[in-house]
């Protein structure tokens, strides 16, 4: 929690300056140097932000960590700049005094890229001996990027008194970063660097002592080159890891997006063109219940999409029942007329999404929990991947267990193998025929919820998958739930193991091809269903 | 044969809802203009896509045109006549945009089209505004290397957005690695060449430089973003130029933000990225990312506060945005009204010769001017994204740039000139004095 964070340091530095008020402000360097943000100069500014953070003044925190958040208001004119507090109350830049308002004509002063990293190693030095934990980490991570000189002494001192462990890693790292950089450092130091740096083992302790320049000692020169050595075989290890989750995790898209079809397709038999659309209806939903709750309660936002997902299975449900009924049920067995009905219906709800909702994309948020990635070992793993994974999984089991456990489950099996015993029977296989397709058309819905995370929602949203899903159902094996499972999984990770050493497009149309060989060797598929089952 | 007439019942409902709007729109228009008879109009045509997968783009230019006409004849026409829009919809279908001109030249008698997005959507129309000799204002950044009598360019060429927005990552940020990335198809490839072109003349090295391509509607950037991180942490700084088209944008953004790729560390330029774009993503993890336009809607000129207002106004949406390609339809509109005034006639040939020269104000406080080539001069902004998803302009160019018909950092271009004026060629070479014409 970032904003939390710098809010208390913010007050726990204002109140310490408070105290040491007494004081009385001459104008000096510093007063100068604070004028210099009202110039609305880039290098103004960067000149500033050097002043300023070695100044020592117990200003130089406020200021600094309001300029990153954009609440260190210039007036132009005047050349006042003012800190606007988190809570709302402003002081002046210069002198620290409380101030009632902050002019209107004062505003937030601007930062380019450059400046943004002048702030975050400023910030770095300052916030090094922080109460707080997480911004000592991440001070000491700032200055292992920056490793300017004369943070040394602030890392050293802040070493010396750190407790937390993984703190005191953090500040190793830095410490041996300024020190391989450092021209006067003994070569024994730089060594010792070297193998810290080397401990590390990730992408920018690579970066690092790639960057080391070539006047370094000639031991020095050769650690380094073994460590790069090192570091990079280990890393082409995790690579192998990240592909591998990299499938998974497009895999796990891909089942998302195929599982409502292989219900429709693979236990129904037809050919749903407005499948994808069925997934884009789900999206949408997702957006509508978020505009709700932005609007009326905006503290539910992180339960949206838990609102959204039986919404948007009851909303494409509905939509699919009105579908079987109204169309696909008259195209029973013509398999040709089905697909350009369903294709013509996909285009119609397209355009009634695009006159509805317009033609531009769609803002839905990511909830807390499903924004950011953590690193383990030397892969990043985004929390929204992740849980679309688990999601996936838990849809698939879900729905295995009502085909397998419940009287509709059983209805559904007995209608797609054998539909006049099924009648014969008593079952009424009309009202079977549309839960069923209400069922596929409800997880598509649900599919959508979880894309919406990470694509577009636009009205084009279902059609970009509605090949892929084909893919997988056929490829996995028609009927056949676990074979939906399997066969995306496998083209998922095959997909993901091509892309690097193929590149994205001829990958794609690598695995078109390998598909299209397979089916060639195996008609039905991965898992062909076998026995009575078959063409009943 | 119930499917046949299902099928049919879908085809014309769909056809029937785009002619219900479509008369819905002249209705509204003709209600403004006064209900004037066929006769005492003049027909602009506008050709870009409402449905399909470019209307997300290309609906905003239609408004824009329907925004401008509305505007004109406020102030009295032209020539003493009203103007009348004729718009239809190509439905992002490259041979249904040549279907559509044809019905535009031949059967609604338009004295100018204003349309098109996709190169490949030009390329297919061109064939007819040359046979029929119609005009053509074309809005979109391009990839250039075209210089047609019919067709006037009002978006960047690569000399007007790509090149200096490499300059600006070269000096500014000291960028010396560099990603270049891009959808697969021809504006993102001829970019990147002539971008590898212009890296290698200043010093870079092949081995800093990585190209990608992905393909249309991408949609799992994990790997390519992956990629792009370990590219960037060789030691030297990385930047990323992004060709990026449309769909893909949204997904490519939204998995940097959550790898932690900060536009501190690398940043990406993009050029087909503007605020409609931004306003399908949450733009905070993306501060500090950039792209390089010709303008901004946060420009603060009072032509485009006006602009902006009467849009909004005009729409009756408060919040909807402006972006680039409009300013390139404000200015070719402006332009092709100040020929037509000039010549006293909307005769294809007499305004295609009365072009050239004439100028017309930007939005952002310049005066652009038709070249010869039948390009224009445009201002070059290089804004970095806010948290608002506005941009906060970072750089300019000192004055305007003279768009580039012909490349000069490719070999096959380098000797080309687009001349209307003098040598009444599209693709004169300097070197041999001689014209290529069409055949090229």
């Amino acid at each position: 929690m970032p904003t939390n964070l710098s809010a208390r340091l913010c007050t726990f530095v204002l109140s310490l300056f408070l105290l040491a008020f007494a004081l009385p402000a001459f104008a000096g360097p510093f007063e100068d140097a604070v004028a210099k943000f009202a110039n609305d100069d880039y290098s103004d500014t960067d000149e500033a932000i050097g002043v300023v953070a070695s100044s020592g003044n117990a200003l130089a925190f406020p200021i600094i960590s309001a300029l990153q958040d954009g609440r260190l208001m210039a007036d132009l004119d005047s050349k006042k700049v003012y800190v606007t507090g988190t809570d709302g109350k402003s002081i002046d830049a210069a002198t620290g005094q409380p101030v009632a308002s902050v002019p209107d004509s004062a505003s937030a002063v601007r930062l380019n890229n450059r400046l943004r990293r002048s702030v975050d190693a400023a910030l770095g030095s300052l916030t090094l001996q922080s109460p707080d934990l997480g911004a000592r980490l991440q001070a000491a991570q700032s200055v292992f990027k920056s490793h300017e000189e004369t943070a040394l002494e602030p890392v050293e001192s802040a070493l010396a008194k750190e407790t937390n462990r993984s703190v005191k890693t953090a500040l190793g790292d830095a410490r041996a970063a300024i020190l391989l950089f450092k021209s006067d450092a003994t070569e024994v130091q730089k060594l010792e660097a070297v193998a810290t740096i080397k401990a590390r083992g990730d992408q920018e302790a690579l970066a690092l002592l790639s960057d080391i320049g070539s006047d370094q000692p000639a031991s020095v020169a050769k650690a380094a080159t073994s460590a790069i050595g090192s570091i990079q075989s280990s890393l082409a290890v995790w690579s192998m890891v990240q592909n591998a989750w990299y499938g998974l995790s497009l895999g796990s898209v891909l089942l998302l997006a195929a599982i409502g079809l292989a219900i429709t397709f693979g236990v129904m038999g037809v050919i749903n063109m407005a499948h994808g659309e069925m997934v884009m209806i789900g999206a949408y939903t997702t957006f509508v219940v978020q505009e709700v709750i932005r609007t009326r309660y905006p503290a539910l936002f992180d339960y949206s999409l838990l609102i959204a997902v039986p919404l948007a299975f009851l909303v494409a449900g509905a939509i699919g029942v009105l579908i079987e009924r109204s169309i696909i049920r008259f195209l029973y067995g013509r398999p040709l007329e089905t697909l350009l009905a369903t294709w013509g219906l996909s285009l119609v709800l397209q355009q009634a999404v695009r006159t509805m909702f317009g033609p531009t994309n769609r803002e839905v948020g990511n909830p807390s929990w499903m924004s950011g990635a953590f690193d383990l070992g030397q892969i990043t793993i985004t929390y929204n991947r992740l849980w679309i994974l688990v999601f996936t999984l838990a849809v698939f089991m879900i729905l295995l267990a009502m085909l397998r456990y419940t009287a509709l489950g059983l209805e559904m099996r007995a209608v797609t193998q054998n539909r006049r015993m099924a009648a014969s029977m008593g079952i009424a296989t009309s009202r079977v025929d549309a839960l069923t397709f209400g069922l596929g058309s409800g997880i598509a819905g649900i599919a959508g919820v979880a894309l919406s995370q990470i694509d577009n929602v636009s009205p084009n949203l279902g059609q970009s998958y509605i090949i892929d899903s084909f893919m997988v159902v056929v490829f996995g094996g028609v009927g056949n739930l676990w074979g939906t499972l399997v066969g995306a999984f496998t083209l998922g990770i095959a997909n993901k193991f091509l892309e690097p050493v193929a590149g994205a497009v001829l990958g794609k149309i690598a695995i078109l091809v390998l598909i299209i060989l397979f089916i060639q060797k195996r008609p039905r598929g991965l898992f062909a269903l076998k026995g009575r089952a078959v063409e009943a | 044969m119930p499917t046949k007439s299902i099928h049919d019942i879908a085809a014309s409902f769909s056809r029937r809802g785009v002619l219900a709007a479509t008369a819905g729109l002249m209705l509204g228009l003709a209600s403004i203009s006064g209900a004037k008879a066929a006769d005492d109009t003049i027909k602009v045509g506008v050709l870009h896509s409402l449905s399909g997968t470019m209307a997300i783009s290309e609906t905003t230019l239609k408004d824009t045109i329907l925004f401008l006409i509305d505007e004109q004849n406020k102030k009295g026409g032209v020539l003493g006549k009203k103007l009348e829009a004729v718009v239809v919809d190509p439905a992002s279908n490259w041979p249904l945009f040549a279907e559509k001109a044809r019905e535009l030249i031949t059967k609604d008698k338009v004295s100018v089209v204003f349309g098109c997005w996709t190169s490949v959507s030009r390329k297919s129309v061109l064939p007819v505004f040359k046979e029929l000799n119609n005009i053509l204002f074309y809005p979109v950044q391009y990839e250039g290397e075209e210089s047609e009598r019919n067709v006037f360019y009002t978006g960047a060429a690569p000399n007007q957005q790509a090149i200096p927005a490499v300059d600006y990552l070269m000096k500014d940020e000291k960028v010396k690695r560099w990603v270049l990335a891009g959808t697969d198809y021809v504006y993102p490839r001829t970019t990147n060449k002539i971008l590898e072109a212009y890296l290698k003349s200043k010093g870079v090295a092949q081995e800093d430089i990585m190209i990608n391509y992905t393909p249309f509607g991408h949609s799992d950037w994990q790997t390519i973003v992956a990629d792009i991180k370990k590219f960037g942490s060789a030691g030297k700084k990385t930047a990323v130029v992004s060709t990026i088209n449309g769909d893909a944008n949204v997904p490519f953004y939204k998995e940097l933000g959550n790898q932690g790729i900060k536009a501190k560390d690398i940043p990406v330029v993009a050029f087909s990225v503007g605020e409609e774009e931004l306003a399908g993503i949450d733009t905070k993890p993306l501060v500090g990312h950039l792209a390089a336009w010709n303008y901004f809607e946060s420009i603060k000129t009072p032509a485009n506060e006006k602009f902006i207002k009467d849009w909004q106004a005009y729409t009756k949406n408060p919040k909807r945005t402006t972006n680039d390609p409009m300013e390139a339809h404000v200015i070719g509109f402006n332009m092709w009204i100040k020929a037509v005034e000039k010549v006293k006639s909307t005769d294809p040939d007499k305004v295609i010769d009365a072009l050239p020269g004439i100028e017309a104000a930007n939005l952002t406080g310049g005066t652009s001017k038709m070249l010869p080539n039948h390009h224009i001069t445009k201002p070059v902004f290089i804004g970095e994204i806010k948290g608002n998803g506005q941009f906060d302009v970072v750089w300019k160019t000192p004055g305007l740039v003279a768009g580039d018909a012909w490349s000069k950092e490719l070999d096959g271009s380098k000797d080309l000139i687009g001349d209307w004026v003098g040598k009444k060629c599209g693709n004169f070479n300097t070197k041999t004095n001689k014209c290529l014409g069409s055949g090229s």
